[in-house]
């Protein structure tokens, strides 16, 4: 007997966009597509790669389930995902 | 005792109530930074700033802050109030609110506050000029 068994490549990712990298992608939250076990460098890739209007402006740190993540953490399914563009509060 | 209020809204902040949160009797100084909306920046006339925020983790981000400023200086309440939406000049974006039984400690846990906000909580400000906008800090 042979059994298929489908593993998941790929997870959606709910990504919320902010400030000046709103404006220029035009939407306040996408979906994007990444492999399982992407890093946060892994998604900014991604993320340039679809929004090229993205590529010449990269100063932003990225959030995880609102908290600040650092490049080589991973992403998790249903993790939601946020651009932090630098920040002027206060 | 609840040591810790944190405050974002698109209604106006209320200096009273930061000081009434804070104030106690066995603290002998209060220290409160205010911030405003001023009509101008690097030379130019600013009309008014739209202040934008990630709700949720705004929130967390100060209560962080307010959580290390109780530990890091010798205060006793704090209050971090900070405002959503259009602004106009004279306005106040943010209140900080510390007491202490001491001055001293009041005034560094204050700008420590203050300091940390700026650098740390995801709140976005654009400023309107008669001929456009900007994003402040969007290319530093």
């Amino acid at each position: 007997m042979i059994i298929f068994t489908q593993t998941k490549k790929q997870m959606q990712t709910q990504v919320l966009l902010f400030g000046i990298v709103a404006d220029l992608v035009g939407e306040s939250s996408i979906n994007l597509e990444l492999k399982i076990d992407s890093t946060v460098s892994d998604f900014k890739k991604k993320l340039t790669e679809t929004y090229p209007q993205l590529q010449n402006y990269t100063t932003y740190a990225i959030a995880l389930n609102e908290a600040y993540a650092l490049d080589e953490t991973i992403i998790k399914d249903k993790d939601v995902i946020a651009i932090i563009p630098p920040v002027s509060g206060g | 005792m609840n040591n810790i209020s944190i405050k974002l809204t698109s209604n106006k902040l209320s200096l009273k109530e930061c000081y009434s949160f804070v104030e106690d009797p066995t603290c002998g100084g209060i220290d409160i930074f205010v911030g405003t909306v001023r009509n101008h920046t690097k030379g130019k006339k600013v009309e008014k700033l739209d202040f934008s925020a990630y709700g949720p983790m705004a929130i967390k981000e100060m209560q962080w802050i307010a959580e290390k400023a109780l530990e890091k200086f010798d205060v006793l309440k704090i209050a971090i109030h900070h405002a959503e939406g259009m602004l106009q000049i004279g306005d106040i974006p943010v209140i900080i609110a510390v007491s202490a039984a001491h001055r001293v400690a009041a005034f560094e846990a204050c700008q420590f506050a203050i300091d940390t906000l700026k650098e740390t909580v995801p709140i976005w400000k654009k400023e309107h000029f008669s001929d456009g906008e900007v994003w402040v800090n969007a290319h530093p």
